[in-house]
């Protein structure tokens, strides 16, 4: 019997009525007294120094407030990146600074370098274009192709980098003889190179941000579509403007979805504070679609080859790859952990492989900045592995599944270290591959591959078994690796008088479902309804203190730091029923909302405590504090590694080239599930945005550098009609050895597992139909790739 | 600027407007109704979906003063009179048809539309039908299923969990 409350129930979401209702409160949604509004303006060329720009024609234009260049930034901070990562060598990266506004040079089309602020949205957007046309830029030749960017000294995305390279690195650099030596020795090597196609995350709410400042007490405020309000108060105060952290409030309301492109602070958001300030006025500003493509941080875009050497029964010996990651003409606030930390560890996947070596260099080109994108990192860990894998079963005739089986990790091998840095706490492999065979009917397959014959079409079937490192992170570990921050969380539990709940929780939802899902937990714990428990995030005055919600984090972290906090209201609870009840407090347990004396029938309810909390007139105020509120702080000790099964079926018309998933099967192990009516939606969004990535996602850019996918009109987002319905499980769980809540974390894993099972369906459709000269086609397996491909 | 004049969720209502001025801006910014959403500038997302004398339509394709006169119906209309979720609503609460929310409106206003033409829609038929509307969360199956839904139709049936 399914439960119907507390943890483990599907309870509907409540944040879903404002939202049906048309109530929700999105940044752009505001409306404020004064306000004025701002409009980037923005370089059309990739690269180009700028020669001058004429601000008095723009300035004199109907309802113009002020117009900002680089110049009026160029003695603030930039904007950092959150890890330094050091080249093989053991020099550290090259660093150049991100300025608020171009200043000097633009370095990608989208590259802002001015700002109009206008009494008017169409006023400031008329007299943008009028300084865009008053601006000289000398433009320079673009460096957009990775592998040319490294080749050519002459020509430099920042003049102080000769090579184009941000870091050459290694992990684990002293693996590399061991992995070399085993590459030899291994009776079969299979080889692959293969692209990571780039992304553009495309969360549907554009980015927005709200600037305030209030001249009687210097405080400013910034309304803005974040992730983690926190990490940008601290970026925006601490790197880019130098104000006081206790002088910005941050708030991050209704934020609709982030997918990594809203965690990081962006220029805007520095420039409506300073406008606001200038101007005595709330300044805002929302991206058009078309400034979200160009300049939201996007997603993966790495090119490499990997090596795998094994036996010829398919047991993996070693696998090494080089990588050239795309990090854009800036560094992003965690570009330089995801192709990194976020990538090289993992890519051993759930695999006992003896010798694993991995080489990145990352590369600056005149392109949008590149960051963490839904999975980061491990979805092209992953893809690379499994699509290498599958490559190797093609040229030894062996059944992919069975190769899987003969090579995951088994469950008596945890804790396990990998040769690649981890330690994987806990998991059953074997089981979510067991599940998936079973939930996608693999037995049948050949039924349905006759079948689909008949109509011509070519079907294939593709797997993979995936892992990730989530839970983001254990500061002691990331300190190590590079990074700036620690990456616990926080959560104050607030019991009000009368025995209501508020949590402030260092979580930011943007469609996770935070607001049903951590009153689940209270209640289970508290043994109080759902209803009583009431969830703040998103606002650095109300809470206090978080790292956000993204690497899958949000109950793993947050959610352990508010069951911590929980444990110390029933440690305090048991003290004053003991003073109430007149017993010892080793003898008050709590169950089911009441502390009682063990072994009587004596007890106190949990509104009875938090009230005399309050009301403390039987209390013991000699030795305990009135009020029932408390704080935890929550790092974990360990990443967690949820992992799962994935099978994909495709349809292939070898007329058009044009592929359809039929079938989609998810089998995961998220450690304990708290929801799984929300799970379960996690799941979907995630295959939704790998089968996108699979299918018909890229970014392209032109030689020049301009970006030929900047709109819906170029850029194919997947539709209603290019997914089917997904079977999705979790019930295969082996809970997290490390937190309290037994969680792993479900956000990314649809967006990591599901590539490569896509991709290898793909190939085996067209297998199946002779053409097995195709041994790889790059993402997006569009009908053009895959008639191009067939047809060699 | 001109004052436009339409009715809007069963009132009369007025703002002022140029020419220029988008059905959807009018919405928001004239009459202060924010549940309709602007999520592209090419009319491909589907954000901004509202029923214009009772067809679907674009709001950011549609000038104000084109439309002056006419009956539409935005997200905000659409809960019963009582304030509870209409169906359509409530089956996106009941099936998880939505994370973020930002897509929601112009989903809702898009299978309301649907249903009303074709008020028993195959899977296939919902899909095509919801081809306009872009969500980047819910891989569309919890939408797909809350549609089934709301005509009635077992949508746990069809769409194996
Ligand atoms: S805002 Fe109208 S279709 Fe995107
Ligand atoms: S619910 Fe977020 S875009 Fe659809």
């Amino acid at each position: 019997m399914p439960k119907d409350t507390g943890i483990g129930a599907s309870t509907k979401r409540r944040e879903d009525v404002r939202f049906l209702t048309g109530r929700g409160v999105y940044t752009d949604d505001l409306s404020l007294f004064g306000q004025a509004h701002a409009v980037m303006v923005r370089s059309s060329v990739a690269h180009g120094r700028i020669v001058s720009i004429d601000t008095a024609a723009a300035e004199s234009m109907p309802g113009v407030l002020a117009v900002f260049t680089g110049e009026d930034f160029k003695d603030v901070g930039g904007n950092p990146a959150g890890w330094l990562i050091n080249s093989r060598d053991g020099t550290p990266m090259r660093e150049p600074k991100r300025p608020v506004l171009a200043h000097g040079k633009v370095r990608h089309v989208g590259d802002a370098y001015a700002a109009v602020i206008a009494e008017t949205y169409a006023q400031a957007k008329d007299a943008a274009q009028v300084l865009a046309d008053a601006t000289v830029i000398e433009e320079l030749p673009a460096i957009v192709d990775m592998r040319a960017a490294v080749a050519d000294a002459s020509n430099r995305v920042h003049d102080e980098i000769p090579d184009n390279l941000c870091f050459d690195w290694g992990w684990i650099e002293d693996n590399r003889a061991a992995v070399d030596a085993a590459m030899k020795a291994a009776p079969h090597v299979v080889t692959l190179e293969l692209t990571n196609n780039r992304l553009v995350p495309n969360a549907m709410e554009p980015r927005a941000s709200i600037g305030e400042y209030f001249p009687g007490t210097g405080d400013y405020k910034l309304t803005t579509t974040s992730q983690n309000p926190h990490l940008t108060r601290l970026l925006v105060c601490a790197f880019v403007m130098g104000i006081p952290e206790n002088k910005l409030q941050v708030v991050a309301p209704d934020v609709g979805g982030g997918f990594g492109s809203k965690i990081y602070h962006y220029g805007e958001e520095a420039l409506v504070l300073a406008a606001a300030k200038r101007l005595g006025r709330p300044v805002r500003w929302t991206a058009e679609r078309t400034e979200s493509f160009l300049s939201d941080a996007h997603g993966r875009d790495h090119v490499t080859k990997i090596e795998l050497g094994c036996t010829k029964e398919g047991d993996i010996l070693a696998i090494r790859t080089e990588t050239l990651a795309n990090v854009g003409a800036y560094l992003s606030n965690f570009s330089t952990a995801t192709p990194t930390f976020l990538h090289g560890t993992l890519m051993a996947g759930p695999y006992k492989v003896p010798h694993v070596y991995v080489n990145v260099k990352t590369v600056f080109t005149n392109t949008a900045p590149v960051d963490a994108y839904r999975g980061a990192g491990r979805p092209e860990a992953t893809y690379s592995i499994e699509r290498v894998i599958d490559k190797m079963c093609r040229e030894l005739g062996l059944d992919p599944f069975e190769v899987r089986r003969r090579n995951l990790l088994t469950p008596d091998q945890f804790p396990y270290t990998t040769p690649v840095g981890l330690v994987y706490d806990t998991g059953n492999y074997q089981a979510t591959l067991d599940k998936a065979v079973e939930l996608a009917d693999v037995a049948g397959f050949e039924a349905r591959r006759a079948e689909s014959a008949k109509r011509g079409k070519l079907r294939g079937m593709g797997l993979s078994t995936w892992i990730e490192a989530c839970g983001i992170a254990p500061s002691h570990l990331v300190g190590v690796l590079g990074s700036r921050v620690g990456l616990y969380d926080a959560a104050t539990v607030r019991v009000n008088a009368t025995g209501t709940i508020s949590v402030m929780t260092g979580a930011h939802s943007h469609g996770q479902g935070h607001e049903t899902v951590f009153p689940q937990i209270v209640a289970e714990k508290l043994g109080i309804p759902e209803t009583s428990v009431e969830i703040v995030h998103g606002d650095t005055a109300k809470i206090p203190f978080g790292m956000g919600s993204y690497g899958s984090r949000s109950l793993a972290v947050a959610g352990s730091a508010m069951d911590r906090a929980l444990d110390k209201i029933i440690a305090k609870g048991k003290k004053i029923a003991a003073h109430m009840l007149e017993a010892a407090e080793g003898d008050i347990t709590f169950a089911d909302g009441k502390f009682s004396v063990a072994g009587t029938d004596k007890a106190k309810s949990f509104g009875e405590i938090a009230f005399s909390a309050y009301v403390p007139h039987n209390y013991p105020l000699e030795t305990l504090e009135p009020g029932l509120e408390e704080t935890a702080f929550y790092d974990p000790a360990n990443f967690t590694y949820p992992a799962g099964a994935y099978i994909c079926e495709v349809e292939v018309d070898a007329e058009t080239g044009k592929v359809d998933v039929v079938a989609f099967t998810a089998a995961d192990d998220f450690g304990n599930v708290m929801n799984p009516l929300i799970v379960e939606g996690q799941v979907h969004g995630g295959v939704g945005q790998g089968i996108g990535q699979a299918l018909c996602e890229n970014t392209s850019y032109d030689e020049n550098g301009q970006l030929l996918t900047g709109s819906y009109m170029d850029y194919a987002m997947p539709r209603a009609d290019d997914v089917p319905f997904y079977t999705v499980d979790h019930s295969c769980a082996t809970p997290c050895t490390h937190n309290p809540l037994g969680v792993k974390g479900c956000g990314e894993a649809g967006a990591i597992g599901s590539p490569p099972a896509v991709v290898n369906a793909v190939i085996d459709a067209l297998h199946s139909g002779g053409h097995t000269h195709v041994t790889h086609i790059d993402m997006p397996v569009s009908p053009n790739r895959v008639w191009q491909a067939i047809n060699a | 600027m001109t004052k436009v004049t339409m009715t809007v969720n069963g009132k009369s209502v007025s703002a002022e407007a140029e020419g220029r001025t988008l059905l959807v801006n009018y919405l928001r910014e004239g009459l202060g109704l924010t549940g309709t959403h602007v999520g592209c500038d090419t009319s491909q997302c589907g954000a901004c979906v509202v029923h214009v004398d009772g067809k679907a339509v674009k709001s950011c394709t549609v000038f104000a003063v084109d439309v002056a006169g006419s009956d539409v119906r935005t997200i905000e209309g659409m809960a019963n009179a009582d304030g509870s979720l209409g169906v359509v609503q409530q089956a996106f609460q009941d099936h998880h048809g939505l994370q973020c929310g930002f897509c929601t409106p112009g989903m809702v206003m898009s299978s309301a539309a649907l249903l009303a033409e074709n008020p028993r829609p195959t899977e296939a038929e919902i899909r095509h039908y919801l081809e306009g509307n872009i969500c980047r969360c819910t891989g569309y199956h919890n939408i797909v299923k809350a549609v089934l839904a709301a005509s009635g139709q077992d949508a746990g049936a069809m769409a194996a969990e």
